[in-house]
């Protein structure tokens, strides 16, 4: 018998759009959320896997099998390294067929061996004064740490990263300004209603509490329809991109972690709307004596 | 329980409306408010029900100097002050019951209580029969009785009433003076604003007069007619 709401917000021609400007707004969050977490998992890890590693270039003609064993034992009694791995023929072809193709690379292109170096846990390894010793006992060396275009790479990707934040912020911020303008219009609408339960003792609290549940249910209704159409997009561009593998590119499929933490986004703009409603409720009541 | 010293009331830059105000109402007193339109009532009215503060002079209401009051201590001298609005103010989708439960609403009562209660008074003012009704439903009668019953459903101490039988047969009009009455009898302080000079005459309370801002005390006459008992 007795309603949840003295006010008639169904007659509200204004909060008919919220739900529609939340959902958008979640949806265009939950994606670059999305690009956010898929960057910052490449980030770290490239980190973990690369700038951990150093890669030896032996040229073909250099690479005698007893070249090549003294070279590793040199490596392995190295202060900070961890593990020398000599690449097998076969394995190091295989990487090149991605980028030159099965025929170029089966044709007999001289491809030099390569070794694999794992520098041990908080050691460095300066590969300048490494290669200047390995010369010594292999002509034409080439040792290659990876960071000179991974740092750059790296750069980069934190450059997206921090875009993909700033954006996802502006889209809260107009959240923010969408819901004051709703909420404005709302009090506009009422402001009959709510003089008269202000007339009655209505605490501000209670006259802004109709209007934040009255946001939470408009922004619940836009904020998981909006989640639901993103999670729909990630999946199919997930599905498209599962043939894209290569230790190079960052995957494009999101953990359970990461899909949880996706409805971040949607709970954040039902907390950010009744916020938002219930502070300019309460600024508007302020001014009432 | 109420007084107005050197009340003075003006909006905007604009002419005062209400020129140094004074009286006082005693706990438990009836008045009636009268005067030609565009007298002040309204605005004596709202200045009473804390609508509006005074530009000048001191309103004192429950041993309280509203001047002197914080902002978030009103609503709870306003759950004292019940209103019937010349014009219902009635919420429209909201039923009869809905409407009648709203001050107990607003000051925090359970609904077992307020249903019972709401149920009572709505029978006592003789709509038992249009409960659940949404007010654009009724007659103008009957949207007064609601309108009152709303005002008086949390036994205010302090009743103010604007024109509150101006739409109303007379045996109705005398009913709800009588439920004014009893509801005087039982402690509440009582303010009728009326145009009407029958109403003066036949009940014989204290009349508070305005003209053209300035407000008279009138003693009340002996009443016209027997209360019932």
């Amino acid at each position: 018998m007795i309603r949840r709401t003295d006010i008639p917000f169904e007659r509200d021609q204004s909060t008919r759009f919220l739900p529609w400007i939340v959902a958008l707004m979640v949806f265009l969050g939950t994606l670059m959320f999305a690009v956010a977490l898929l960057v910052s998992d490449a980030v770290e890890t490239w980190d973990t896997t690369l700038t951990g590693r150093i890669t030896i270039q032996v040229p073909l003609r250099e690479a005698a099998p007893e070249k090549v064993e003294a070279l590793v034992e040199i490596l392995r009694s190295t202060d900070g390294i961890a593990a020398v791995r000599a690449l097998p023929p076969d394995e190091s072809r295989a990487l090149l067929v991605p980028w030159l193709g099965e025929g170029v690379v089966g044709s007999g292109l001289p491809v030099p061996l390569l070794i694999d170096v794992e520098v041990a846990p908080g050691s460095r390894i300066d590969p300048v004064v490494l290669e200047a010793r390995l010369v010594e006992t292999i002509e034409g060396i080439a040792v290659d740490d990876h960071r000179a275009w991974l740092s750059a790479l790296i750069n980069l990707a934190r450059t997206a990263e921090l875009l993909a934040l700033a954006i996802l912020a502006l889209i809260a911020a107009s959240a923010v300004i969408a819901v004051v303008f709703t909420t404005r219009s709302g009090l506009a609408v009422h402001s009959a209603i709510i003089e008269l339960l202000h007339q009655m003792g209505a605490r501000d609290a209670y006259i802004a509490g109709q209007f934040q549940i009255q946001a939470m249910l408009l922004a619940a209704r836009g904020g998981l329809g909006g989640a639901a159409a993103a999670g729909v997009v990630l999946l199919i561009f997930a599905w498209i991109g599962r043939g894209v593998e290569s230790a190079f590119l960052p995957r494009l499929n999101l953990s359970v972690g990461d899909w949880l933490l996706l409805l971040v986004v949607p709970a954040s703009a039902i907390a950010i709307s009744m916020l938002t409603a219930r502070m300019t409720v309460l600024r508007a009541l302020a001014r009432m004596p | 329980m109420l007084r107005f010293e050197n009340v003075g009331m003006r909006y905007g830059v604009g002419p005062e409306v209400l020129r140094d105000v004074n009286f006082s109402l005693a706990p438990g007193s009836f008045h009636f408010l009268t005067g030609a339109s565009g007298a002040g009532k309204t605005t004596l009215l709202k200045l009473m029900y804390l609508a509006l503060r005074p530009t000048r002079g001191l309103v004192h209401i429950f041993d309280r100097d509203i001047s002197l009051t914080p902002r978030e201590e009103l609503p709870a001298l306003r759950q004292r002050i019940g209103v019937v609005f010349q014009d219902f103010r009635l919420i429209d989708h909201l039923s009869a019951v809905e409407n009648v439960a709203l001050p107990l609403r607003v000051a925090g009562a359970e609904n077992v209580e307020i249903n019972e209660h709401v149920r009572e008074l709505l029978s006592w003012v003789g709509l038992g029969d249009r409960l659940d009704a949404r007010p654009s439903t009724l007659s103008g009668g009957q949207q007064q009785r609601i309108a009152i019953a709303r005002a008086v459903i949390n036994r205010p101490s302090l009743l103010l009433a604007d024109e509150p039988t101006g739409n109303v047969d007379d045996r109705i009009a005398v009913r709800l003076m009588y439920l004014f009455e009893e509801l005087n009898r039982t402690g509440t302080t009582v303010v009728i604003a009326t145009h009407s000079n029958a109403l003066l005459d036949k009940f014989g309370h204290p009349v508070l007069r305005l003209n053209e801002g300035e407000l008279t005390v009138q003693r009340g006459k002996p009443s016209a007619t027997a209360k019932p008992s």
